[in-house]
């Protein structure tokens, strides 16, 4: 069964029989497993080109494991449609793991739609980890709307440093409200034709809130990526930093566009971009201990996206 | 014994001669210091040696074991035994101490590992899984550098100012390196214009505008140094002297 390899693929064999974990396993519109805990409820509903997904953690529920969610698609050509809709009421706490894994694409879109609402004072952190197969063969397109509530804290990461990108396409957008805070972190490798787009917006228009954007992306070949993340700050206090590099081999391009906007005089927001090819000295530093140039360049990649 | 020799080496930058026409024999297994006033060229000396980008087209040659390493690459100067420790180390981000020092090690076990971290005085435990990266501050910087060159097993090291930007107490993990160098039965030059730095060497050159005005055991050189170079007997320019 191709459930295996998603799971094996994922390594959550453990989590798969463990009562205490909740988890819920997706391949295509199909859910082939589902555990929940206490105070955390999990209503799936299958329709034909996917799963609506509906996420609430009750009131003060501390989730003491990570809560594993894995949406594959076994199939060769397929569209998987997800539809999230996630409430963390007050006070309550989760992590969630989540993979997404195309062993065998040729053709495969994967679209997630999500919205993710924290209640006060609520904490949400969100591992998104891509596999995909080397050949591509993948378009994916994550959407999210995210509202954090009076002093919660939301912190994403995203990774998709495995197998071939084929296209992806983010779009986050989230609002954070007063004393709350968001951490949102993409790293993406891109090869051959691979197309990555992240498009990221944050709006601190709380008191005292506090957002970080990071992404950290590497290219090669005639991959192309364009990063855009934008911070607007709207609130006294408010504190923000997006960080953005690339490193760009071969025939690859990239281009970041930070944008950084202030609207009331005590928020403050900072910036930084570095887009270009490994830095000369870490790899001269590398290679006067005798590293070739293809070593070193692979190690300071794989520090990048680490 | 020498293990590496200058022969006539001239490089030219920017249409100014900074090396000019330099001839010495570094002597297997011994600490050797090269010292001068800022600017003297002590830095592109060593760059030159290692072969880095823009520091290849000398005139003359660098002799390494008998070879001739005109052609040879960073890397491949490095397999040799040949490395440089700069004076600002590069940062790397996500790279953590252990991988770090692995990487470049000829014993890639953790035992190894920990040994170059002692060897240096830092405590492996708190520092093998932090980053090579900004978090760390200079003279941590610099010992990691020191620890990595160890792990390599290096025929020959160029220090670049092993003294700069670090205390006391960590300037005397550096010199306590030297030690294990000897040990590995490593040749070291030690780049600097510190008196301090200068005492632990066994032999050195004086370099100023780009040539090497004297050179003999360090009792004599630090007398001369002293007398000549602080303050400097002629400003150092190189643009007048270098001629
Ligand atoms: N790439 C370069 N182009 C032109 N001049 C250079 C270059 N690199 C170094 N120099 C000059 O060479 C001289 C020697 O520099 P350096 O080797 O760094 O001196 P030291 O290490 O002895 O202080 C200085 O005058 C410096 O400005
Ligand atoms: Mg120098």
């Amino acid at each position: 069964m191709n459930i295996e390899k998603i799971i094996s693929e994922a390594n959550i064999h453990a989590v798969m029989h463990d009562p205490g974990a909740a988890r819920l396993v997706i391949d295509l519109n199909k859910v082939m497993d589902k555990n929940a805990v206490p105070g955390l409820e999990v209503f799936p509903e299958e329709h034909s080109e996917g799963v609506n997904v509906k996420i609430i953690l009750r009131k003060d529920t501390i989730v003491e494991k990570p809560v594993h969610l894995c949406f594959g698609v076994s199939h060769q050509t397929a569209v998987q449609k997800i539809n999230m809709d996630v409430t963390i009421e007050t006070g309550a706490k989760i992590d969630i793991i989540a993979h997404c894994i195309f062993p065998d694409s040729k053709d495969v879109q994967h679209i997630m739609d999500a919205v993710i609402r924290l209640g006060e004072g609520a904490r949400y952190s969100y591992f998104e980890k891509h596999i995909h197969n080397p050949m591509g063969g993948i378009q994916v397109y994550p959407k999210a709307r995210i509202f954090v509530g009076k002093s919660a804290r939301f912190k994403t990461d995203f990774e998709l440093i495995r197998g071939r990108v084929g296209i992806i396409d983010i779009d986050y957008e989230i609002e954070c409200e007063d004393n709350s805070s968001l951490e949102m972190t993409a790293k993406v490798s891109g090869k051959a034709d691979d197309v990555i787009k992240i498009r990221e917006t944050g709006l601190l228009k709380g008191r005292s809130s506090r957002g970080v954007l990071n992404s950290r992306v590497a290219v090669r070949d005639f991959a192309v990526a364009h990063i855009y993340n934008k911070l607007t700050a709207t609130a006294p206090y408010a504190r923000g930093h997006v960080d953005c590099k690339e490193i760009i081999q071969d025939n690859a391009s990239a281009s970041a566009i930070p944008i950084v906007e202030v609207k009331h005089p005590k928020a403050h927001i900072t910036h930084e971009a570095a887009i270009g090819s490994v830095d000369n000295k870490q790899l001269e530093t590398l290679m006067a201990r005798g590293l070739t140039e293809d070593q070193a360049v692979e190690l300071i990649i794989d520090g990048l996206l680490a | 014994m020498a293990i590496l020799e200058l022969r006539d080496l001239s490089l030219t930058l920017g249409g100014r001669r900074i090396l000019d026409n330099l001839t010495a024999d570094f002597w297997e297994g011994h600490v050797h210091a090269v010292v001068g006033p800022n600017g003297a060229g002590k830095s592109t000396l060593a760059s030159t040696i290692m072969g880095l980008g823009g520091y290849r087209d000398y005139s003359g040659d660098i002799i390494f074991e008998g070879q001739s390493l005109k052609d040879l690459s960073i890397d491949e100067r490095a397999r040799l035994g040949v490395t440089l420790a700069w004076q600002e180390p590069a940062r790397f981000e996500g790279i953590s101490v252990r991988d770090f020092l692995r990487a470049t090690a000829k014993d890639k076990s953790e035992q190894s590992v920990r040994d170059v971290l002692d060897a240096v005085g830092m405590k492996p435990d708190e520092y093998l899984s932090r980053a090579v990266d900004k978090t760390l501050s200079g003279g941590e910087r610099k010992k990691i550098e020191l620890a990595s060159i160890l792990a390599m097993r290096p025929k020959f090291v160029m220090l670049d100012e092993p003294d700069s930007g670090i205390d006391v107490a960590s300037l005397q993990r550096i010199f306590d390196a030297l030690a294990a160098f000897k040990n590995i039965g490593s040749t070291v030059i030690m780049i600097t214009h510190s008196l301090t730095v200068l005492k632990h060497a066994e032999h050195a050159f004086l370099m100023c505008c780009g040539k090497i005005v004297e050179k003999g055991n360090i009792d004599k050189m630090q007398v001369f140094f002293e007398q000549n170079c602080i303050p400097c007997d002629h400003k150092n320019r190189p643009d007048v002297m270098a001629r």
